[in-house]
């Protein structure tokens, strides 16, 4: 067989070579540029088990906070999924709904929301999250800040007050940060459970961890973003905390606030994370550096989100700075061909 | 006359100092927090720009190319310190408002940009009435600025309450970071306007005739879309020899 496939080859060459030299030869098998081996996983399915990560945090919320939350969520989901429609419309380009990316930003602004925040007020921060920082960077993929905490922030800036109201009638006190912060006892258990005032979805410990295990057994995101994150986030409260070696307040920091719903969820975003291995250790040291200096030294309570869009914001320079040596090349000879390339 | 009303349009619209030449950034987004800080700055600016303008046109044969810079600065100069002795006593509200950024005018590029491309060039009552149409244009983006941002951020507009009593104000938009979102969603409607009007349309985005969408087989030079300069190696020298004779 093999032979003749050669003898042909070599006859349509010499015919052409004869008759004409210009003439383009018929090409006996398909050419396509790589990649060659695909995976089936899309961004409609990675977006869906994210949510499917996301359900028992949005559940416990829920049940915490009764059905005002679910309005909430729902309010915010309509939004985001109405708003990058729209977009999609009136820009007349490929509509982008089906890839499921609008519902996990609508569900992860809402679950980032105090439960007292009126409906209007979640509106605007899903328009904002998807219209401002999404669409008008170019829609999924291309967004420099993730959209849900650029959403948030804009909410917490713009409503300062209403944002910061966690008083329910089931919780009357401050949230366990800022009950912490301003040195009062904690109970660690009841934070760990979910038992607290504070924001929708941030609230259950256990809840975010089973999404987050989840999402880890499933391969979507890996550990070197949380895992780098809170082990330097923890690192941070024992040096500067100011209360030495003090389990009880290490747990109630990690337990406390945003920071498992922001490592597990916002910080692994695929867009808006380092690519490169080191990349995205260095990305989560600096975030948990700057949420342990927002949470010890900042005046409010609480930094995670803060931490995470300024980290978003340094994700080109960590790219660039830890750009990995490609195959074939040593050290040395990447750095000269890098410096001959520049002339 | 028709020479004052093009640079009275020219100003207000077609190179408006703030939305299409965006200059004088500094103040337009730091001063805009109500319409009327808005519209002071840009009166204040009015007034020294065509005074500047007048002036440095009066002086264009007398002012050696050479120092013209250091020499309009001194016009300028003089023209805000006395803007600003009146700002004092007249209106000292306005002045404590908006506060290091009536000195800040001496550098404003707007004025130094007048200065240098028109006003050096032109005649006095020309240059005189392209500042007043830079200022204007200036003076009613300001405003308008600061309008939308005290009306979303304050609920207010010129100190007025104009939302109903259920709106909650966004502090945002009084905040720096209002600034920027006003100022480009402002510039990108009229960027939208402006594509939308048939004069400002570009001359010819269609393909030239015999166009095979195929650029690397296409001999014709001067097509607008053609993605890549296929000479470029071998025309880049002789270009470079021309600029040098």
């Amino acid at each position: 067989m093999a032979e003749e496939v050669l003898e042909k080859n070599n006859t349509t060459e010499k015919e052409v070579q004869g008759k004409k030299v210009n003439q383009e030869l018929p090409i006996p098998y398909q050419v396509s540029s790589n990649p060659h081996v695909r995976s089936k996983s899309t961004t409609g399915s990675i977006m869906l088990m994210v949510i499917i990560a996301l359900l028992p945090a949005a559940g416990f919320g829920i049940y915490n906070f009764g059905l005002k939350a679910l309005l909430l969520i729902a309010v915010t989901i309509c939004f985001a999924v109405g708003t990058e429609a729209l977009c999609n419309i009136v820009r007349k380009q490929k509509q982008t709904v089906s890839d499921l990316s609008a519902i996990v930003t609508g569900l992860l602004l809402a679950l980032n929301l105090p439960v007292n925040l009126p409906w209007w007020m979640a509106a605007i921060g899903a328009v904002f999250a998807i219209l401002v920082v999404k669409m008008l960077f170019g829609g999924i993929g291309q967004n420099f800040m993730n959209p849900a905490l650029g959403g948030r922030c804009f909410l917490l800036i713009a409503f300062p007050l209403q944002m910061t109201n966690f008083i329910t009638d089931a919780y009357t006190g401050a949230t366990p940060l800022a009950a912490l912060k301003s040195g009062e006892a904690v109970k660690v258990t009841d934070m760990i459970l979910g038992k607290t005032s504070g924001t929708i979805g941030e609230t259950s410990m256990i809840a975010i961890l089973i999404g987050a295990c989840f999402l880890l057994i499933t391969g979507i995101i890996d550990l070197k973003v949380p895992a780098s994150y809170i082990l330097s986030f923890a690192l941070f409260v024992l040096v500067f905390g100011g209360h030495g070696w003090d389990p009880a307040y290490l747990a109630a920091q990690l337990a406390g606030g945003g920071l498992m719903l922001g490592a597990f969820f916002m910080a692994t975003d695929y867009a808006t994370r380092p690519i490169t291995k080191w990349g995205q250790i260095v990305y989560g040291i600096f975030l948990g550096v700057m949420t342990g200096i927002f949470r010890l030294f900042g005046p409010s309570a609480e930094g995670v989100s803060y931490a995470i869009i300024i980290g978003n914001l340094l994700v080109p320079l960590i790219e660039k700075a830890t750009a990995p040596i490609p195959f074939g090349y040593t050290r040395a000879s990447f750095k000269a061909q890098k410096k001959g390339g520049k002339k | 006359m028709n020479k004052i009303g093009e640079r009275l349009y020219n100003g207000l619209i077609k190179e408006n100092p703030t939305f299409v030449l965006a200059l004088g950034m500094c103040p337009t987004l730091a001063v805009t927090t109500s319409a009327m800080n808005g519209l002071g700055m840009g009166l204040t600016t009015t007034a020294v720009l065509v005074l500047s303008n007048l002036i440095i046109s009066l002086l264009r044969k007398v002012i050696p190319n050479r120092v013209r810079i250091p020499a309009f600065i001194v016009i300028v100069a003089s023209f805000v310190t006395m803007v600003q002795l009146l700002l004092q006593a007249y209106l000292p509200s306005l002045n404590e408002s908006l506060g290091v950024y009536i000195p800040l005018i001496v550098v404003n590029c707007i004025i130094l940009g007048r200065a240098e491309s028109y006003a050096y060039h032109n005649k006095p009552i020309a240059s005189f009435f392209d500042g007043l149409g830079m200022g204007l244009g200036f003076a009613v983006a300001l405003t308008l600025i600061g309008a939308v941002r005290e009306l979303l951020g304050l609920g207010t507009v010129f100190g007025y309450k104009v939302t109903p009593a259920g709106y909650v104000p966004m502090n945002i938009f009084v905040l720096a970071p209002g600034a920027f979102f006003v100022l480009a969603i402002i510039t990108a409607i009229q960027n939208a306007i402006k594509d939308k009007m048939p004069e400002q349309k570009k001359k010819d985005s269609k393909h030239p005739a015999g166009c095979t969408e195929d650029c690397t087989k296409c001999g014709q030079k001067g097509c607008e879309h053609r993605f890549y300069d296929a000479d470029a190696s071998t025309e880049n020298p002789n270009k470079n020899e021309k600029e040098d004779k």
